[in-house]
């Protein structure tokens, strides 16, 4: 044959084009990804921070110096210029992580990362999330063109550094899976937003209720859960007077409970979520300053979820952890105030069984049929056909739950209401706490959160700390959405809301400080329905305990206080487990282990070995103890641990402790102390084979996981840090102070703070991860907080972003 | 010069120039073109562009990865996995593209074949 050599070259040429042009398995475009002209070479550098762009549509020149941590100080003339170069340099330094959350809040992993997201992509739309974010929109629109002007302007910038961009310049991530970033909107802030919202706000667990309600009948599921444990240390201190309260709460109707059996329901946010914060009064610090801290417990990820800026006009000057997406310092100060936030968990989601017509146009309430409206969501799929779903939408909210969608019940489902759902203007709020001068200014920018709501701490250097607990609140009936509700009854609605000006909140409290940690926002005299939704039990006492053991704290004790170890949930078990605990039968390892343990002084430090035996030993005891939880048939819930600890030590011999592996005997508490301390010891000899020690630090293994499925190429391991969960140091494995802040309100405000990675989402930057080791340590950075434009502190560079000339 | 030479340094020009425009595969734009013009002969056909664009991206990501520490490359390494080796992982985005411009090299001589 003639051609043989030109065809044989021709289709060589042509496979290999093919296979480095295209992802293959697993492997990306090898052309594309690896060549020095435009693939990941060109990521290998730290970003620039020095010289001049011009960007569109900038009203004056805005200034930028890079500090040596290479935090941005902004000086901008107006708002409209800041927020632009916010957005502008939020997408310089973490473009794909900001496009990246907004799609995964949005339901769309599925375009960028293929079918196996798809199951992740239709909970998001179940859940309403874009409906959500299109809520907040309309909201923003009708109510508040101004804010929605400064969001606006915020999008511009990120689009004006997109437009610079080719596809050299690309953050690595959109290298390595082979797409390209769109254009950012007002409506991704919102969807950033919700995405907050379902992390802090998304969790509730009255299906499982309703199924355990069900099976154990009122009497045990009261005990097991009751709506206020034995101890309350609660946020908003115990002897305040409710009595300006004029609204009373919503009478109980006389409804009925539905006795359904749910077998799934949807994956809940990382129970952990959650934060501390402090403030001490000007009489209780050792300069006469009110001292303030916050540090927020999210998942350790990389890129940070914070970004540290200074952002000032003329006008005011803010500085403090930002979320890229989202316009404003969200914890942080100014030269007049400081603030920060936990979660207020409150339960603002519950579920309505809703009973449709035959072909499902209609759902019955009261007397009448009610029309559903259908909205269909396109997930579109990275190299497959798009999947539909119609999702149906009642008064209540959308129908999550029906037979498309975990469930099989073919003419009936189960609606979410849900205050994610209820728009709102969540960025005023922190776009005026910016600007805020004092108390009254805090107070004011606080109404128009809604939410997750948030116990928003506050110091002023005027002297004042205060602290709001603040959301859209429903003000329910007794007992209301603590179970799956009848969707048909009226009575079973919302009713109303808790007045702002009604939500719990505390000013210039008696004792000098203010606190919170997740634990119940107030105690059983605060006249509107709260009952425990998962509140904390451990952290805020350690907290409070401290403001209690002496007069006056400093900066030091604060960061202390930050770093604590000691763990209080063991403090109350352990010694009760040893006391009880047949130990006669104990191998010679086992008992080893038990002199160890028996050593401990209860603070979860780094190289210590009680940490690691507690936790495999509590860790063995809770499925022994709740076996009769963990079921397939239906959607179950173990006890919170504080009444778990309880039931151990005042039911010991309680039926629920009986173990159903030994059908032949009944357990009781102490004997799970054993079995399960002899599990545990085999867990313990195994971690020890396996990494050599089993020291806390080792055991633990604390690691920041890359935000994309945690790629291990782009995540750091073996952080070397303390603590756990329920420990005022909140750090698990992969969970814990994301931020640490603390401010003392001298006039400016000086402040020092670090997060766990560092401002560039460039993983081939060295200031992608270069806070964690001072953060492991306990370490602070002194966060600089210029007055003027022309600062004296040594920088990495000045950045100036220049309107267009029309000349 | 040698013609093997002057095929192999065309190669690179060329290859410079069109990566400032195009994408990665402006290397086989560049061996298809100079395999056409500068025919060689048997092996070299295929050899010299590959050399030649092997050496060019190899020491182009070389100079940008070493002033920076390699800190991206031994990340990209472990990707792969190449045990954190920078040096593996430049080696690799040799062969690549010595692979895309020796094919293309080869089929740019096919090419001046068929014209005779």
């Amino acid at each position: 044959m003639k051609h043989r050599g030109l065809l044989l070259s021709l289709l060589l040429c042509g496979v290999i084009f093919y296979a480095l042009n295209n992802t293959v398995g697993a492997v990306p475009p090898l052309g594309k990804f690896l060549n020095p002209h435009t693939g990941i070479w060109q990521n290998e550098t730290n970003e620039t921070v020095a010289g001049e762009v011009t960007i569109p549509g900038l009203n004056d020149r805005v200034t930028v110096h890079y500090d040596a941590q290479m935090i941005p100080h902004v000086f901008a003339q107006n708002e409209h210029d800041l927020y632009k170069a916010q957005g502008y340099l939020t997408a310089k330094h973490r473009l794909w992580q900001v496009e990246f959350q907004t799609h995964a809040a949005a339901g769309r992993l599925s375009e960028i990362i293929g079918e196996k997201a798809l199951n992740y992509d239709r909970t998001e739309r179940r859940r309403g999330m874009g409906y959500g974010a299109e809520q907040s929109m309309v909201y923003m629109e009708k109510n508040d063109p101004e804010t929605l002007e400064l969001v606006q302007a915020y999008a511009d910038g990120v689009n004006a550094y997109i437009d610079q961009l080719t596809p050299a310049d690309y953050p690595v991530e959109y290298k390595l899976l082979d797409y390209a970033p769109e254009a950012w909107s007002p409506k991704k802030t919102a969807l950033l937003l919700m995405y907050m919202t379902k992390m802090l706000a998304g969790r509730d667990s009255d299906l499982a209720y309703t199924n355990m309600r069900h099976l154990f009948g009122k009497e045990q599921f009261d005990l097991l859960f009751p709506d206020f444990f034995d101890h309350t240390d609660p946020v908003i201190p115990q002897d305040t007077d409710w009595s300006f309260i004029e609204v009373p709460q919503t009478p109980t109707p006389a409804t009925m409970v539905v006795m359904d059996t749910i077998a799934t329901t949807l994956p809940q946010p990382h129970p952990d979520n959650g934060s501390n914060n402090w403030a001490v009064s000007g009489a209780r610090s050792a300069s006469g300053k009110p001292l303030l801290a916050n540090d927020p417990h999210l998942g350790l990820n990389l890129p940070s979820i914070w970004f540290v800026m200074q952002l000032s006009t003329p006008e005011h000057n803010a500085f403090g952890a930002t979320i890229p997406g989202a316009l404003g310092v969200i914890s942080g100060f100014n030269q007049h105030i400081a603030w920060g936030e936990t979660n207020a968990t409150r339960d603002v989601t519950d579920w309505y069984k809703i009973t449709f017509n035959d072909n499902r146009t209609h759902y019955r309430y009261e007397n009448s049929w009610r029309e559903i409206t259908p909205r269909i969501e396109t997930i579109r799929i990275k190299g497959k056909e798009a999947f539909k779903d119609t999702v149906l939408y009642t008064h209540h909210g959308p129908v999550v739950y029906d037979k498309n969608f975990m469930s099989d019940k073919q003419k009936s489902g189960y609606a979410m209401r849900w205050i994610g759902h209820d728009g709102g203007n969540h960025q005023k709020t922190f776009i005026d706490l910016n600007k805020a001068k004092n108390y009254d200014d805090y107070a004011k920018a606080l109404q128009y959160w809604t939410a997750p709501s948030q116990n928003f701490v506050f110091a002023s250097t005027e002297g004042d700390i205060a602290l709001w607990i603040q959301g859209k609140f429903p003000n329910k009936w007794e007992g209301q959405g603590k179970f799956l509700m009848d969707g048909s009854r009226a009575e079973n609605d919302w009713q109303s809301f808790i007045p702002q000006r009604f939500n719990a909140h505390t000013k210039n409290p008696a004792r000098g400080f203010v606190s919170s940690a997740n634990q119940h926002p107030v105690d059983e005299n605060y006249p509107y329905y709260v009952f425990n939704d998962g509140y904390e039990t451990y952290r805020n006492r350690v907290i409070n305990d401290f403001f209690q053991s002496k007069a006056t704290f400093s900066v030091e004790d604060f960061k202390a206080l930050q770093n604590n170890n000691f763990n209080l949930k063991a403090a109350e078990l352990v010694p009760h487990m040893l006391d009880v605990m047949d130990a006669s039968t104990l191998s010679p390892k086992e008992e080893k282990l038990l002199e160890e343990i028996k050593a401990w002084t209860f603070n979860n430090d780094i190289d210590e070995k009680g940490p690691s035996i507690w936790r495999a030993w509590y860790g063995a005891l809770l499925p022994l103890v709740w076996d009769e939880f963990d079921r397939d048939d239906r959607a179950m819930k173990k006890p919170f641990d504080y009444q778990t600890i309880q039931l151990l030590k005042t039911q010991p011999s309680h039926p629920l402790m009986d173990w159903g592996a030994t059908p032949d005997k009944t357990e009781t508490a102490k004997d799970l102390f054993l079995i399960a301390f002899q599990q545990a010891a085999e867990k313990i000899l195994s971690v020890e084979k396996e990494k050599g020690s089993y020291a806390w630090g080792r055991y633990k293994a604390t690691y920041a996981g890359h935000l994309l499925q945690g790629l291990p190429a782009f995540s750091r391991f073996n952080i070397p840090i303390g603590g756990d969960r329920s420990i005022v140091n909140a750090t698990a494995e992969n969970h814990g102070p994301s931020w640490r802040m603390i401010v003392e309100m001298t006039s400016p405000p000086t402040a020092i703070g670090i997060y766990p990675g560092g401002q560039s989402g460039n993983p081939g930057s060295k200031y992608y991860d270069n806070f964690i080791d001072d953060w492991a340590q306990g370490n602070y950075h002194q966060l600089q907080f210029f007055q003027n434009a022309t600062p004296s502190e040594d920088l990495l560079g000045t950045l100036t972003l220049k309107p267009t000339t029309h000349e | 010069m040698n013609k093997t030479l002057v095929h192999f340094l065309t190669t690179i020009f060329l290859a410079g120039i069109f990566g400032l425009v195009l994408p990665w595969w402006s290397v086989m734009i560049a061996a298809l073109i100079t395999g056409f013009a500068l025919p060689l002969e048997k092996v070299k056909v295929f050899l010299t562009p590959f050399l030649a664009i092997f050496l060019y991206w190899g020491i182009y990501c070389w100079v940008l990865s070493s002033n920076n520490d390699f800190i991206l490359a031994k990340k990209i390494a472990r990707l792969f996995p190449l045990d954190e080796n920078p040096y593996l992982l430049i080696v690799l985005t040799g062969i690549v593209g010595g692979l895309a411009a020796g094919t293309s090299g080869w089929l740019g001589k096919e090419l001046h074949t068929l014209r005779k």
